[in-house]
């Protein structure tokens, strides 16, 4: 009799920390929809300072991109359960993060370089939103790093194996969403410039 | 930083899975402090609330009394404000930061945190049959992340310059420029990092909701067969989630004009003759920021009352609520909606006249599902067996207002009619009682209705009917002549309107209101005394109480931690069976299979059986 009723089997289809972690993409995502419609809005009513971008942003994307390789070798290797590889590739994912934070600030060093300034009474909002768009991209991207630390931790303590994987793979959406981030910024800067 | 609380929390579970709730006792800190049950961390919002909620309303009655009786001299004030009120008299820019803070406090630290916090932790995990919500550990961070707000906040209005003071809108250049007025400071500082704090206080605790809601529903709740409230809660969650960061970006970039030079918000000033280095900024780009969360705000604080007052309502009127799924799609499309209309907020902030009629038109619409809510409600009501509870009189009079205040907001959406009644007192009114009183009462609606579950006793009712009909009468005498005032041309956010003849024939007005103002605060002490007195005295509740449908009622009277000592509770049917012909008594509870009520069945739930 009860079992005639069509249940719905609502017992976690997903796990709810994935589910969490998407839920705080969009809301990352929604900060940065207000940062880039602020940008367009601001620059239509004119008096804005155009420059051109750092040429040093270019190699950096391709470092993020090579990170972001980098973790998915770690996170194929997890599921084989091939535990050198997944150091070594979770390694080389944090090195080339760290690699790409320090050519986002010799970035930064160039747009100074240029008397492109953050503040001061020099500056104009275009490069102002250029140091906020980048910074705010850096300080979740440090997140991340502090993210993969921990996973990293836990596959030197055999933890990250194929019937471990949450946490590797929760690392790897938020590390593959911030390379997407940055390469919409990316476009949207050069697209802008 | 959300990622590393993820990890962390996986691991606690991983370590010892199911058993980790009854068998260890828990310490003093664990169990009422640092606690990661949701009725706990409901009951830390809804103190820190009403904490709040006192204070807000302490400074609504000093600028009330500024303006009823604008000749008095206060010097009782002096020994509680000090220099603010030098002489007996209020200092204009104690005045406007008394504004500024009541707005923020009401809107972000009451209505906000203090409902959605309290309401949602409370009851998400109850009636939909879950232990707990999806990360205890992350919703004890968003009540203590909140609790660092609060106390930033709190110390603000300590300081010697005194708070913000640049309206709760916080518009630039004002909130900008420390030269402006002294709220612009340190007070505006403060402010900042304190909302910062608490956005991602409220982003922990929505993204939690969203979670539960969708993963941790118990067998046969379906989501066609959740309570109102449930989806109240979980549409305010989602609300939060996508408009609070567009917030915080608005935050940060003021912060960053305030304190690092930078020129976003500002543009070309000259104050006190000096011209500021700052250049090119644009302080319209700071409202659209500011109302495309602002608008939906407003909707995070109605909704849950929705909510709140549909369930209460169908219960106390023994009658299924009327038209179940188009008040799920009402609420999806006032959702929806609330995203599109924001710019309703600047019409006279000089808008393209043309953009101007789309968000007009879109605002309008808006009025469709509000109406299509407020049908229901009455439709649920009519020739009910209406129990007129505490809870169920402040339901009613929640849709009266909600009605009251709404068909103005009809009037204020029209662009051309906004320009003439923007300044004046005539918006004030609208808000009011359309978002502040709607959303008291039906706060107050949920707390009459469930302190059984969170405190296992009964509030005294006839203290109740007292709180209830002086809060209820005074927010009508407070509010409806604020309407005249304003289409009188009486206009808002002034300090002292006596230097102008047109407005002296207001006074005797001003004082009625600020007098109605006075006694309405003073009865909620009432309303603090049954709550503080029934928490230790009230009379003994029983399980359910109400005689309700939905799962909570199915706990102890004192539900532990994990809720059901037993297995979790199964859901056969939809929450609002009441007074069902044929059933033996008037409520059928969701977990009632359809084999056990053979005589009331309908026949395409004969299938069930």
């Amino acid at each position: 009799m009860v079992d005639n009723i069509n249940f719905e089997s609502s017992q976690r289809r997903v796990n709810p920390l994935k589910f969490m972690l998407w839920l705080l993409i969009v809301s990352i995502v929604m900060m940065f929809a207000a940062f880039t419609s602020a940008y367009i809005v601001r620059r239509e009513e004119g008096n804005w300072l155009e420059f051109d971008l750092p040429s040093v942003l270019i190699i950096n994307t391709v470092v993020l991109l090579l990170s972001s390789i980098f973790l998915h070798w770690a996170y194929v290797s997890a599921k084989r359960d091939n535990v050198g590889s997944v150091k070594v590739g979770l390694c080389l994912t944090i090195a080339a993060g760290v690699a790409f934070l320090i050519g986002q600030w010799i970035g930064w060093g160039e747009l100074v370089d240029n008397q492109v300034f953050f503040g001061g009474h020099t500056a104009n909002p275009s490069g102002s939103f250029l140091y906020v768009l980048t910074g705010v991209h850096a300080f979740h991207l440090i997140t991340g790093l502090i993210f993969l630390i921990i996973v990293v931790i836990s596959a030197f303590k055999y933890k990250v194996h194929s019937r471990n994987l949450v946490r590797i793979e929760l690392c790897a959406i938020y590390w593959h969403f911030l390379g997407a981030l940055w390469i919409y910024l990316y476009l949207f800067l050069t697209l802008n410039h | 930083m959300s990622s590393t609380d993820i990890s962390l929390h996986n691991d606690v579970h991983s370590g010892h899975d199911e058993h980790h709730d009854d068998h260890h006792d828990q310490s003093f800190i664990e169990k009422y402090i640092f606690s990661q049950d949701h009725k706990v961390i409901a009951k830390q919002f809804l103190f820190a609330g009403i904490f709040w909620a006192i204070i807000g309303g302490t400074l609504s009655s000093l600028f009330r009394m500024q303006l009823g009786f604008p000749e008095a001299t206060f010097t009782f004030l002096e020994p509680l404000l000090g220099k603010w009120v030098e002489g007996g008299k209020l200092d204009p820019n104690f005045y406007l930061a008394l504004v500024t803070m009541h707005g923020t406090i009401m809107v972000f630290f009451v209505l906000t945190a203090g409902l959605s916090g309290t309401f949602s932790n409370f009851l998400i995990p109850l009636q939909l049959g879950a232990r707990d919500m999806a990360s205890g550990f992350m919703n004890m961070l968003s009540f203590w992340f909140f609790f660092i707000a609060s106390i930033i906040m709190f110390y603000s209005l300590f300081l010697e310059t005194g708070p913000a003071a640049g309206g709760w809108t916080v518009y630039p250049p004002l909130s900008a420029l420390p030269q402006a007025i002294p709220g612009s400071g340190a007070g505006m500082t403060l402010w900042l990092v304190s909302m910062a704090i608490f956005i991602v206080s409220q982003l922990l605790g929505g993204v939690n909701y969203i979670t539960t809601v969708i993963n941790l529903r118990t067998r046969g709740m379906s989501m066609a067969k959740m309570p109102l409230t449930i989806w109240a809660f979980f549409l305010t969650a989602v609300l939060g989630l996508l408009a609070f960061p567009v917030l915080f970006s608005a935050a940060l970039l003021l912060i960053f004009d305030r304190s690092f030079g930078t020129s976003f918000f500002l543009s070309d000033i000259y104050v006190a003759g000096e011209a500021l280095t700052h250049t090119g900024g644009s302080p319209i780009l700071f409202q659209h920021l500011f109302w495309f969360l602002g608008h939906p705000e407003v909707y995070i604080v109605i909704l849950p009352t929705f909510g709140i007052v549909s369930e209460v309502i169908s219960t106390c009127a023994r009658k299924p609520i009327f038209g179940y799924r188009a008040m799920i799609g009402s609420m999806l499309g006032i959702a929806l909606l609330s995203f599109v209309v924001w710019a309703h907020h600047m019409f006279v902030s000089g808008m393209n006249p043309f953009l101007g009629s789309v968000f007009m038109f879109l605002t309008l619409i808006i009025a469709v599902p509000s109406a299509v809510k407020v049908f229901n409600w009455i439709a649920t009501i009519w020739r009910g067996n209406i129990n007129f509870t505490p809870a169920m009189l402040y339901s009613i009079a929640f849709v009266s207002l909600f009605i009251s205040g709404g068909v103005t907001g009809i009037i204020l959406g029209n662009s051309a009619l906004d320009i003439q009644l923007h300044d004046t007192y005539f918006v004030v009114a609208h808000f009011h009682l359309v978002m502040g009183s709607a959303a008291f009462f039906g706060m107050f609606a949920g707390v009459y209705h469930w302190f059984p579950k969170m405190f296992g006793r009964m509030m005294d009712e006839k203290l109740g009917y007292v709180h209830f009909w002086i809060t209820f009468i005074c927010a009508y005498l407070i509010f409806m002549p604020m309407h005249y005032m304003g289409i009188a041309g009486f206009p808002r956010r002034y300090y002292t309107w006596t230097g102008f003849d047109t407005f002296s024939t207001f006074l005797d007005m001003n004082s009625f209101i600020t007098i109605a103002a006075i006694v309405v605060f003073v009865g909620q002490f009432i309303f603090l005394f049954n709550f503080f007195y029934s928490i230790f005295r009230g009379r003994r509740a029983t399980e359910n109480p109400w005689k309700s449908n939905t799962l909570e009622w199915t706990t102890p009277v004192n539900p532990g931690h994990g809720n059901w000592p037993g297995p979790l509770p199964v859901v056969y049917r939809w929450p609002y069976d009441y007074s069902k012909p044929g059933a033996q008594e008037d409520f059928i509870p969701q977990n009632v299979p359809f084999s056990q009520t053979a005589s009331s069945n309908l026949p395409h739930e004969r299938d069930f059986e």
